[in-house]
C-alpha cells in the first residue's frame, strides 16, 4: 500500500508535513535531512525538485533552489542519491517540483524509477489537470504514486470537487492566494475553511503555504488534518548547522 | 480566410496550452472565458480603434524605401511601428489589454519589460486610464535601458527591479507573475509578447495583427496588391512578427521569415536563438520551445537586444515553424549594430536594435527585382543610442 494511505490509517489528525530542497544547503544534505527528519518524528516529508524557474515560490525557496542547482542539483542525482532511502526510513515521501525538468527527463521513465525507489506521491503545481488525465493517470496508478493537487481560496467550489476526484494522498490546502513564504493571515481563512468542510471531501486536507511556527501550525492542525511547512524549514536550513538535535528542536518547536 | 487561432484550450497544434499553479487557474480562466467576448464587442472596437487612430497615430505609414530597394534590388517596404506613439509597436497591445482589464473591473496593473518598450507602452496606457502601474524589470536591464526606466517613472508608474536569476526578461516576466498570484483579484497582468497561457498569444495575437491588416490594405493601394512576397520581422517573444504575419499566414505566396537573436553566435552559449537551439518544453506557462539545460533547467540567453533576450518564444511561432508556415533565422548582435548603423546613414531612420535584427537579414536574403518585401520596423532607436554610442 502507498505510504501516504498507509499513514491516514492510522492517524488522521495533526500531521506534520517538511519541505525541503533537494541539493540545499549542500549537494550531499538530501538523505542527512531526511534522516533527521524521520528521527524528529514528523509525519512526512516533500522534496523539493530545484528548478531555475520556480513561480510559484518566494524568495526563500528561490534562492535555494538557486543555491542547489549551482551546487550541481539535477533529477538524475537527485535520483541516485535516494536509491537506498527504503533501507533507512518509511516515512512517506513526497516530490515536489515544476513540470520541465520531468517532461526533458521523460515521464515514464522518471514514474518508474521513483516507484522503484519508493517515492509516494508527487506535487507538479504547474501540470494541467487534462495534460495529467491524458498523459499520465494511468502510469501513476500503475506505479502506485499519489497524484496531490493543490486548491486555493480563489479555487471554484466546482472545481475543488473535481480536483477532490482526481487527487490521491491528499488534498494540498494552499492558505492563501500567494507564492510561498508569505505570512499566514489566519482572519482571511475562516471562510475558507467552511467552504472545504462543506465540500467533504474525500480526501484528507493538509495546509501549506505561510506555516511557520505553533500558532499557525495549530490553526492548520485544527481546521485541517495537517500542516505542511516549507519556507520556514529552508530559512532554518540556512542558518543553522544541520544536526540531528537542532532539527529536533526545530520541529519540537513547531509542535504544540 | 480561415482566421489563425489556437483550439479551446490554447494549443497551436501541440504549443501552447496553460500550464500555471492552480493560484493563477482563476485568474487565467477568467480572461479565457471573457477575451474573445469582450474583444468582439461593439463598444470594445470602438474605443479600441478610436484610440489606435487618434492616441496611437495609426495607420502607421507604409514607406517605400527606395535606397534599400536599390542596395537589395527588390521593393523594399517598411511598415513604420517605429512612428506609434511611445516608439514601437508594443503599444497596439497595451491599448487593447487595458480596455479588456477596465472592463474585468481591474484597478491594478503589472507587466514584465525587457528593452523597456512594453513597459513605458504599459505605464503610458495605465496613466491614461488612471490606473495603478507596476513594472518589473530585471536589473541588468534598468542599467541598460535608462531612458525607458525613467520615461516610466515619469508617466507614474512603479518600476520594481527583478534581482533573480538572470536579472533580465525571463526573470522579470517570473516576478510578474508571482506579483499576480499574491494580487488575484483586483489586477490584470498585461503580458508584452505572445507568450504565456492561454489566452495570452491569441490575446496579443489579435490586438497586433492592426499591423498586418494595414500592410494588406496599404499594399493594395500602393501596388494594387493585397499581399507581400516577404515579411520579415525580428523575434524574441515574437509579438511584432506575429503583428506582421497573422494576415498572410494563410497566404501560400507570401513568406514569413522571422529573425531571431543569434547573440554572439549560436555555436556559443551566448545567444538567444530559440528555434535554432531549443527543446520542446514549458516555460512561463506555455509549452514551446526554449532554451534549456539537458535537465530541464532554463538558460539565460544572450542578445545584445534586452527585447530579444529571452530564452522562449510564442507557441504560435513553434507552430508556424513546425509546419513550415515560417521561416526561422538569425542574426548576431554585430550584424544587427551594422545594420541598424546602415539604416540610420541611408534613411534616416535610428532602429531599435531589436528590429535592426530584421534589416540585417536583408542582406543575406536573394531577391528578385520585382519581390515585394515588407520589414517590420518594430520600433525606434532611441533607448538604444547607449549601446550605439559604443560604436560610433
Amino acid at each position: 500500500m502507498n505510504r501516504i494511505t498507509e499513514l491516514f490509517k492510522h492517524k488522521e489528525k495533526n500531521i506534520l508535513s517538511i519541505y525541503f530542497t533537494a541539493g540545499y544547503p549542500n549537494l550531499e544534505s538530501t538523505t542527512t535531512i531526511i534522516e533527521y527528519l524521520d528521527e524528529a518524528k514528523v509525519d512526512m516529508i516533500e522534496i523539493g525538485m530545484p528548478f531555475s524557474d520556480p513561480l510559484a515560490d518566494g524568495p526563500t525557496i528561490q534562492d535555494a533552489n538557486t543555491i542547489a542547482l549551482n551546487n550541481g542539483m539535477s533529477l538524475k542525482i537527485l535520483l541516485e542519491q535516494l536509491k537506498d532511502i527504503r533501507s533507512k526510513t518509511q516515512i512517506p515521501i513526497l516530490l515536489m517540483g515544476y513540470l520541465n525538468p520531468i517532461i526533458q527527463y521523460g515521464e515514464p521513465k522518471f514514474l518508474q524509477e521513483i516507484h522503484k525507489i519508493g517515492i509516494d506521491g508527487l506535487i507538479i503545481p504547474d501540470m494541467p489537470l487534462p495534460y495529467f488525465k491524458t498523459h499520465l493517470q494511468k502510469l501513476y496508478y500503475h506505479f502506485n504514486i499519489a497524484h496531490v493537487m493543490l486548491v486555493t481560496p480563489t479555487t471554484s467550489e466546482k472545481r475543488i470537487k473535481e480536483i477532490d476526484e482526481n487527487t490521491n494522498g491528499f488534498v494540498y490546502l494552499v492558505s492563501s492566494n500567494s507564492i510561498t513564504g508569505n505570512q499566514l493571515q489566519i482572519n482571511h481563512l475562516k471562510t475558507y475553511f467552511e467552504k472545504i468542510q462543506q465540500l467533504q471531501l474525500n480526501n484528507k486536507t493538509i495546509l501549506g503555504f505561510g506555516i511557520h511556527n505553533k500558532e499557525t501550525v495549530k490553526h492548520a492542525f485544527e481546521h485541517c488534518n495537517g500542516a505542511i511547512v516549507g519556507s520556514a524549514f529552508v530559512k532554518f536550513l540556512s542558518n543553522n548547522k544541520i544536526t540531528s538535535n537542532n532539527i529536533k528542536e526545530f520541529i519540537n518547536n513547531l509542535r504544540l | 480566410m480561415k482566421q489563425f487561432k489556437p483550439d479551446i484550450n490554447g494549443f497551436y497544434g501541440e504549443f501552447g496550452g496553460a500550464f500555471v499553479p492552480e493560484m493563477l487557474y482563476a485568474n487565467v480562466q477568467e480572461l479565457q472565458e471573457s477575451y474573445l467576448e469582450i474583444i468582439n464587442s461593439k463598444s470594445f472596437q470602438e474605443e479600441f480603434h478610436s484610440l489606435l487612430k487618434d492616441y496611437v497615430g495609426r495607420p502607421t505609414p507604409l514607406y517605400f524605401s527606395k535606397n534599400l530597394s536599390h542596395q537589395f534590388n527588390a521593393q523594399i517596404y517598411l511598415k513604420r511601428e517605429d512612428l506609434c506613439h511611445t516608439g514601437a509597436h508594443k503599444i497596439n497591445n497595451t491599448i487593447g489589454q487595458i480596455l479588456l482589464a477596465k472592463r474585468l473591473g481591474k484597478q491594478k496593473i503589472i507587466a514584465e519589460t525587457g528593452a523597456g518598450q512594453h513597459g513605458v507602452a504599459t505605464a503610458t496606457v495605465c496613466a491614461l486610464m488612471n490606473m495603478e502601474c507596476s513594472i518589473y524589470m530585471g536589473e541588468i536591464d534598468i542599467a541598460r535601458q535608462k531612458p525607458n526606466v525613467e520615461r516610466m517613472q515619469l508617466l507614474g508608474a512603479n518600476v520594481v527591479a527583478s534581482t533573480s536569476g538572470s536579472k533580465t526578461l525571463k526573470d522579470a516576466t517570473n516576478d510578474a507573475i508571482r506579483a499576480w498570484i499574491n494580487n488575484p483579484t483586483d489586477t490584470h497582468y498585461i503580458i508584452g509578447s505572445v507568450v504565456g497561457p492561454h489566452p495570452y498569444p491569441d490575446m496579443v495575437s489579435i490586438f497586433q495583427s492592426v499591423i498586418s491588416n494595414e500592410i494588406k490594405n496599404q499594399l493594395q493601394e500602393k501596388i494594387n496588391r493585397d499581399y507581400p512576397d516577404y515579411v520579415i520581422a525580428c523575434v524574441g517573444g515574437g509579438s511584432n512578427a506575429i503583428g506582421a504575419f497573422y494576415h498572410f499566414i494563410d497566404n501560400q505566396k507570401t513568406k514569413l521569415i522571422a529573425v531571431e537573436a543569434a547573440g554572439i553566435g549560436i555555436q556559443t552559449n551566448k545567444t538567444a536563438a530559440t528555434i535554432a537551439l531549443g527543446k520542446i518544453g514549458i516555460i512561463h506557462g506555455s509549452k514551446t520551445y526554449l532554451i534549456q539545460t539537458e535537465d530541464g533547467q532554463i538558460i539565460e540567453p544572450h542578445s545584445i537586444s534586452a527585447g530579444l533576450d529571452y530564452p522562449g518564444i510564442g507557441p504560435a511561432h513553434a507552430y508556424l515553424h513546425d509546419t513550415s508556415k515560417s521561416v526561422v533565422v538569425s542574426i548576431t548582435d554585430d550584424e544587427a549594430i551594422q545594420a541598424a548603423f546602415d539604416l540610420s546613414k541611408k534613411e534616416g531612420i535610428i532602429p531599435a536594435l531589436e528590429t535592426a535584427h530584421a534589416l540585417a537579414y536583408l542582406h543575406k536574403m536573394k531577391f528578385k527585382k520585382d519581390d515585394v518585401v515588407v520589414v517590420n520596423l518594430s520600433g525606434r532607436g532611441d533607448k538604444d543610442m547607449m549601446t550605439y554610442k559604443k560604436y560610433l
